[in-house]
């Protein structure tokens, strides 16, 4: 156990360049901009000295380098400033939206699982066949369908003209929102609260957004499944299990197909990347409470610091879950030394 | 091929194919053979000759796409390849096992020892308790000479020699009537290999084993091999008790590979090594397979190819070099030989 | 003859085009031959580009309707003969916004893979090629960037350069850069290794012969395919981006941006303002997807392993 341990530390201590590059990226690209975001929030006309005076509270007019080093003290403390926009605190409004932006992530990821490692597996078991041929057509062409699109045709087909799920949003407006107030995860809330009527409500809302989101993504695990399958079917251990008199279906998924999957886990920091990047579009789409419509929305009023401090949460979001992924490898794998 | 009473494998005129883009690879022609209960047969040739493709075969374990295109494999009256699915399973590691050359990777890196054992025992005795189970592990650890603590550690975490010894514990921990070995030291160094050698041969007189040893290693089928097989491109060349091989080997191929095994007591100058290489499968020659890097070559080789005849008690050999008709010099030919 | 071994001559790469076009078409000939499936899927994909391609070039064959014309026909009417998809909420013919719309898309996609490939490449060669703190500095910072969501990153660069065709293509551009980076840089690093460049180095060869005659056609063959690959799915950055409303002039037919105004009237049953531009984008990018599959496999053999 105390290996373990030193791994974790190891591992966490090569995290933290990565974060430092990317919070750095951050602040590098959030100042590309041609003028300045004062002119921009007050508008071209507004008199000289306003704006000077503006950008002396922000500020603006420090040297750069000062600048970045107030930006990453700033991070240190967990303060991400104030809207430029509204009157509240950066976090306030990124608090309030990332559970529904991780709860949509989520199950998301679960339908691409869901969808995609069976029938990466079954292409495998049957290479080569009509049904290997189509699996494999699925998933190239699925990936090629812009996840926007596809959630505007799931709801004119199955909100609009069938009227089996709600169009957009996370709940009915006949739910009181004090229903969810402890964590801010809709499907916790109402579990918690033992709301069965709520959390149906719930679940019935968040159907069409994460299959929108988690069928697009579901062609790279099909294909990553299918090629792990298809080396690991080859193996000796196969081949082995299979002169014990060990039955097909037992060799191909308990020996197989747990095999296969350890490379996928590896996969999952990538596949997450993915998914909050089209849960951004999907939330659009739904009009769903998350941190992507939150960016969208303040990209629009053009509310810098909430802008910086939203691509902030994914960068950390992102290094966190690959750590974690790592750690879970090794856990998983035994081979994996530690 | 006389068989006896107790003759519990009988491979009859087998013969595998598998297709590949450019033709048909006849990767084993008309191989015929018997093992007899409690004896060991060694099937040995250089790479390539078909001996592990049909030792697969035996267990309908040859790699897709290759299929068997005739023959039949009685293994105690029934022929395997007519068996069902289910049937087959219940044949496979209990009453015929294998074991294969590379021991780290025949096994599950995921799964531990115990898990390996447990769910052999339990695909093959459903009802067997756990304990009663676990029971039968030990024993057969003891047996093997593998501590207990082994039994919750991982493939990785062993030595080679150890995992070789697991293997052969879940091959004959139902205890089977035949066990058949493909290559099973090549991956071994010499000094686990001797330690190995000496494991089966106390096994095979504790668990009254018959074997099949597929080896290209002389050295180990002369220790372990009541008979021996010797196989060329597909085919049975020649097949004998152990002594009759290496004391008076009849077919020029077999010659030739005695001849290879360098005598580390004689004074050999130079190492022996046959010319040539083996035919094109795809398109073998016409005769003889062995015809174009043979030493002692006749015309009638090159067209048609001799059949495996008895020559002496318990010694046949496919070599028109001893055909009577042929040969009317040959040595003398047994009567009344099947073949 | 001279008493001294002199310098073995070893020509420069001549690039003729018509031994070029010569080769180019020996080799397409003796892949259809060979390969079944996968050539088939390449046709296909070159196929689809190109008809879009011409539908970029030559709008006028395709449609009589001026995409920003609002007065072709009536108000959000259903596809009919008179208007193969319809029209919008502003009277404009769909399908002429369709076909004029393969500009854009096309242009920006187009314009970012390049910009991207003409970064990225010179810095992976460089870099593989340089070695040290310099090309370990470079690969973390590129390495970081690319496990950044692409999207996010494209939205971050496309808000804060403001609107703009050019401020957009460089925005997707950005994202692919650590693309092309990595893989011609691990291309780099794994063929210096290879023996047949130290048996240049061995005679002589200068280190721009190396890197001309050796490396370059090597990593050609992966750059290719990784480039269609990579238009593919800057199309669907750039859908995404103006579907979000970032960054094109309103004048300008869009086919992401059609899709976030006919999102509007989805609840009253409008389908065909949706339908198709969406089908378009999802086709285009099928097309370059196909096209580099399928160029990958005919290739495989003298790829390394990306």
């Amino acid at each position: 156990m105390r290996h373990l341990f030193s791994y974790v530390i190891t591992r966490l201590l090569l995290a933290i360049p990565m974060v430092f590059i990317l919070l750095t990226l951050v602040f590098v690209v959030l100042r590309i901009m041609p003028g300045d975001p004062v002119s921009a929030m007050l508008g071209a006309h507004a008199p000289e000295k306003v704006i000077e005076q503006k950008k002396e509270e922000l500020g603006l007019n420090k040297p750069i380098f000062i600048q970045y080093l107030d930006y990453l003290g700033q991070i240190g403390r967990l303060d991400l400033g104030d809207s430029m926009i509204m009157k509240q605190r950066v976090s306030e409004p990124i608090v309030d939206k990332l559970p529904a932006t991780l709860e949509l992530t989520f199950f998301g990821l679960l339908v691409s699982l869901g969808v995609g490692i069976p029938l990466g597996a079954v292409a495998a078991r049957r290479r080569r066949s009509g049904r290997d041929f189509g699996i494999r057509l699925y998933a190239n062409v699925v990936y090629c369908i812009p996840v926007f699109w596809l959630g505007l045709l799931m709801q004119l087909v199955f909100a609009v003209l069938l009227r089996w799920f709600p169009v957009s949003g996370r709940t009915s407006p006949r739910i009181s929102s004090s229903e969810f107030n402890w964590s801010g995860f809709y499907i916790v809330d109402t579990l918690r609260k033992a709301n069965l009527a709520a959390f149906g409500d719930v679940m019935w809302h968040i159907v069409l957004p994460a299959v929108t989101l988690g069928v697009v993504l579901s062609g790279i695990f099909v294909r990553l499944t299918r090629a792990n399958m298809l080396d690991v079917l080859k193996s000796d251990y196969i081949l082995a299990a299979r002169a014990r008199g060990v039955p097909e279906r037992r060799v191909v998924f308990n020996h197989g197909l747990r095999n296969a999957l350890i490379p996928i886990v590896t996969m999952l920091g990538l596949q997450f990347s993915l998914l909050l990047a089209g849960a951004i579009l999907t939330e659009s789409t739904f009009s769903w409470p998350g941190m992507g419509r939150l960016l969208v929305e303040r990209i629009y009023l053009r509310d810098y610091p909430v802008i910086q401090g939203v691509i902030i949460v994914y960068a950390l979001l992102v290094s966190a879950v690959s750590l974690v992924v790592d750690l879970l490898y090794a856990v998983i794998d035994p081979r994996v030394k530690y | 091929m006389p068989t006896s009473e107790k003759t519990i494998l009988e491979v009859q005129d087998l013969s595998i194919a598998y297709p590949i883009s450019i033709g048909v690879v006849r990767a084993v022609e008309g191989v015929s053979f018997t093992l007899d209960d409690g004896e060991a047969l060694g099937v040995v040739g250089e790479s390539g000759c078909g001996k592990s493709t049909m030792g697969l075969s035996i267990l309908k374990l040859q790699r897709p796409p290759g299929r068997v295109t005739g023959g039949r494999i009685m293994y105690r009256g029934t022929d395997i390849l007519s068996l069902s699915g289910r049937e087959l399973l219940k044949l496979r590691g209990q009453k015929i096992s294998m074991i294969f050359q590379n021991p780290l990777t025949s096994l599950n890196p995921l799964f531990t020892v115990q898990q390996h054992f447990l769910e052999t025992i339990h695909f093959h005795d459903p009802g067997m308790p756990k304990d009663k189970a676990l029971a039968a592990v030990g024993k057969m650890l003891e047996t093997l000479g593998i501590e207990r603590k082994r039994l919750s550690e991982y493939p990785h975490q062993l030595s080679g020699g150890m995992r070789q010894r697991v293997m052969i514990g879940l091959a004959l921990i139902m205890n089977p009537d035949i066990l058949i070995a493909d290559e099973p030291t090549t991956s071994l160094d010499v000094i686990v290999e001797a330690g190995f050698t000496e494991l089966l041969l106390e096994l095979r007189r504790v668990y009254k084993l018959s074997l099949i040893l597929i080896t290209h290693n002389l050295g180990l089928v002369a220790e372990l091999a009541d008979r021996i097989a010797v196989m060329y491109a597909g085919r049975l060349m020649e097949i004998a008790t152990a002594q009759q091989i290496f004391d008076r080997p009849l077919h020029p191929y077999t010659q030739g590979l005695i001849a290879c095994v360098p005598n580390i007591q004689a004074d050999q100058k130079e190492l022996v090594t046959m010319p040539g290489s083996p035919p094109d499968l795809v398109a073998p020659p016409a005769g003889c397979r062995f015809a174009p890097r043979c030493p002692k070559v006749m015309p009638i080789c090159r067209e048609k190819a001799p059949a495996l005849l008895e020559h002496e008690r318990g010694h046949s050999a496919a070599c028109w070099l001893y055909d009577r008709s042929v040969s009317p010099g040959a040595g003398p030919a047994f009567d009344g030989a099947g073949g | 003859m001279s008493t001294q071994p002199s310098r073995p001559h070893i020509p420069a790469a001549r690039f003729s085009p018509a031994g070029g076009l010569a080769s180019a078409v020996g080799w397409f000939s003796r892949s259809r031959k060979k390969y079944g499936m996968e050539w088939w899927i390449m046709i296909a994909g070159l196929v689809v580009i190109l008809f879009v391609v011409t539908m970029t070039a030559f709008p006028g064959l395709f449609t009589r309707f001026n995409p920003n014309d609002q007065n072709a026909g009536g108000q959000m009417t259903r596809p009919s003969p008179a208007h193969v998809m319809g029209t919008d909420n502003l009277n404009r013919d769909v399908w002429a916004r369709v076909v004029y719309g393969a500009r854009t898309i096309l242009g920006v996609a187009f314009a970012a893979a390049l910009v991207s490939a003409l970064i990225g490449i010179p810095l992976g060669l460089l870099s593989g090629f340089a070695g040290g703190v310099f090309d370990r500095v470079l690969s973390l910072i590129m390495d970081s960037v690319y496990s950044f969501p692409g999207l996010i990153l494209a939205i971050a660069f496309a808000a804060m350069l403001g609107p703009g065709v050019i401020n957009i293509t460089l925005a997707v551009a950005v994202v692919y850069i650590p693309t092309y980076f990595r893989l011609v840089r691990g291309q780099t690093l794994s063929i210096k290794e290879e023996v047949y460049v130290e048996a240049a180095r061995a005679i002589g060869a200068r280190r721009g012969t190396i890197l001309g005659r050796y490396v370059f056609p090597n990593v050609i063959a992966t750059v290719v395919v990784v480039l269609s690959l990579n238009i593919a799915d800057a199309i669907l950055t750039e859908a995404a981006l103006s579907y979000i409303g970032l960054g094109l002039p309103a004048g300008l037919p869009d086919w992401g941006m059609d899709l976030s105004m006919g999102k509007k009237f989805l609840p009253s049953g409008v389908w065909w303002m949706i339908t198709f531009p969406g089908l378009m984008i999802m086709l285009l990018a099928l097309g370059f997807t196909m096209l580099g599959e399928g160029l990958a496999e005919i290739l495989n053999p003298r790829l390394l392993e990306r």
